[in-house]
């Protein structure tokens, strides 16, 4: 009997932290985005499902616009990560976990002065452009800050780890005696890579998509600090506002949107490769 | 968000290089090409921070901080010229000790609970640890403000805490449970054989062999609360943390104290880590 309700007396204090605090507020920000009303006279619920269409129809750019950033920052992420996961997996040797905290450092800064140091490095007049543009090698008015490239390029370098570590863990499982035998079969060194590494390789990948697409899509602060007034992303329109205008259902229906929109991903991405090469990569 | 504290780093240590005893001792072109690609990325890592630490020494005049002006020392001297700068770090400080309390408490019986049993549920905990690890801070920001609105809850530092163990909990909970399913169950067996209580049992035997779980899972708590921006936006009202104070100097411009103390935090984190990592390598 005692060992019977041990483990859910373990997870009860925990589970319901995660229930109260994860999953109730779900709800609460359902039952918001469709209420009514304004923050001097109050918010009332009247189900209003208006509320979801004046958001998708207002704010359909910023949306697009997201999961197009969230998509090139992916896609660039993996062309970063993957050398770098790759080397430090077969190649380090024994310098391996050097390697892995060298990479891992940068968390050490706050997400927020980091970004904020990119807009030092790449201001107008900047230790990079300021140089430049005295020696004449670039027009006077060339600015990176307030471009589609500062946002990605902010993102991309922001979610860079969290590819290269779940690859890096992927890669770390292939077992050298596989490749060796695709070698031993003749097969060339590109060929063992693409039909044998890569592959298995692929659920490390898959994983890095989801811990780097989903976060920069739903992210404000590359945008607010390195971006102009043409890079706003759906992120920065919740923030004003839930934080700014004090307008919760519009703010509720527009992250009730992205989240659902995301969920599906999710789930999708759970049922199809499990839950376990996520929180594999999270507790390294 | 992945570990910047991580306890596993150094398990990889010891294999030495996994490609056998040395095919071919010379180098070829495509590892030195793989060599200097990660180095690329490693220093394009490291940019920011290089500026962030140099910054500090810069002999400024104007308020935005952006062009070398000389090298001083004086703002270390003038580190609390901002009253509610240094307020902000005393919050970021004891936010992060208090969040990692909790968070530590709650995530080590989780991480026990899901490594030792088998219980119906655990498929469930373990999707809702999956969603609190994947879902975006920004929507968990959202819908938490939404709960807190709807029950007049006035937001600000204990809100903030409450975040921050939520984010958290699931990662202490994913270090531990790695810890506790590595163990060989028959040490626990032999110490109930000998007499022992299952109280006694858990302390003078289980918990000593997990605690490297659970100090990794605390100092991965502290770094995230301490770092943590977006969800802390959301649920602070008031109280202003690091993050949230360098956010809003951007826009005026960001005084050189902000760079010395990101250096200072840096240079704590970067220490704690490379201690973690060493005394961790004796371990194992």
């Amino acid at each position: 009997m005692r060992r019977r309700i041990a483990p859910y007396l373990l997870v009860l204090p925990g589970g319901l932290w995660l229930i109260a605090f994860l999953v109730v507020p779900l709800v609460f920000m359902a039952s918001v985005s469709t209420q009514e009303g304004d923050i001097v006279n109050g918010f009332a619920q009247t189900f209003r499902f208006a509320n979801f269409a004046d958001a998708l129809t207002e704010y359909r750019t910023q949306f697009l616009r997201s999961a197009g950033y969230g998509l090139a920052g992916t896609v660039l992420t993996i062309a970063l990560a993957y050398p770098v996961a790759y080397w430090i997996a077969f190649k380090a040797g024994r310098r391996k976990s050097t390697y892995l905290l060298l990479v891992l450092l940068p968390f050490f800064v706050s997400f927020v002065l980091r970004t904020v140091s990119w807009k030092f490095l790449l201001a107008d007049d900047g230790i990079l452009l300021q140089p430049l543009k005295s020696a004449g090698l670039l027009a006077q008015d060339f600015h990176v800050l307030q471009t589609t490239a500062a946002v990605v390029g902010g993102l991309t370098y922001n979610y860079l780890p969290f590819m290269v570590l779940p690859i890096y863990v992927a890669l770390e499982r292939v077992d050298p005696r596989v490749v060796e035998a695709s070698q031993d079969l003749y097969a060339s060194r590109l060929t063992s890579f693409t039909k044998v590494v890569l592959p298995l390789s692929l659920p490390g990948v898959f994983a890095g998509v989801l811990m780097t697409f989903v976060p920069m899509t739903a992210d404000y602060v590359n945008a607010a600090i390195l971006g102009g007034p043409a890079n706003t992303m759906i992120g920065n329109i919740i923030q004003t506002e839930y934080l700014v205008n004090n307008d919760y259902p519009a703010g509720a229906a527009l992250s009730f949107t992205l989240m659902a929109a995301m969920l599906i991903g999710i789930f999708v991405y759970a049922r199809a490769l499990g839950t376990e090469n996520v929180l594999e990569a999270a507790a390294r | 968000m992945s570990g910047p504290l991580s306890p596993a780093l150094p398990a990889v240590a010891a294999g030495g290089p996994r490609t056998g005893p040395a095919r071919r001792p010379r180098k070829r072109w495509g590892d030195r090409l793989l060599y200097g690609y990660t180095w690329l990325v490693l220093i394009w890592l490291f940019a920011p921070i290089a500026v962030m630490i140099a910054f500090g020494f810069n002999d400024t005049r104007s308020k935005s901080n952006v062009s070398w002006q000389g090298f001083t020392f004086k703002w270390w001297g003038r580190l609390g010229d901002y009253p509610d700068l240094t307020l902000a770090v005393v919050n970021s400080v004891t936010i992060a000790l208090l969040a990692t309390l909790i968070t530590t408490v709650l995530g080590t019986l989780m991480g026990v609970a899901l490594g030792r049993y088998r219980f119906r549920g655990q498929g469930a905990t373990n999707l809702v640890m999956f969603a609190a690890i994947s879902s975006p801070e920004l929507v968990m920001g959202a819908s938490l403000l939404s709960l807190f609105v709807s029950l007049g809850v006035q937001t600000g530092y204990y809100t903030i805490v409450i975040a921050h163990v939520l984010f958290a909990v699931s990662f202490v909970a994913v270090t531990v449970r790695a810890r506790v399913v590595g163990l060989d169950p028959s040490i626990e067996e032999a110490a109930r054989d000998l007499g022992a209580s299952t109280w006694v049992t858990f302390w003078r035997v289980t918990f000593p062999m997990i605690l490297p779980g659970v100090v990794s899972g605390a100092l991965l708590a502290f770094a995230l609360s301490i770092d943590d921006f977006v969800i802390t936006q959301f649920t602070s009202g008031p109280t202003i943390t690091f993050p949230l104070w360098i956010y809003g100097a951007v826009r005026i411009g960001v005084p050189p104290q902000v760079n010395i103390l990101g250096t200072l935090i840096f240079a704590v984190g970067v220490a704690i880590a490379v201690i973690n990592t060493v005394t961790s390598r004796r371990r194992t």
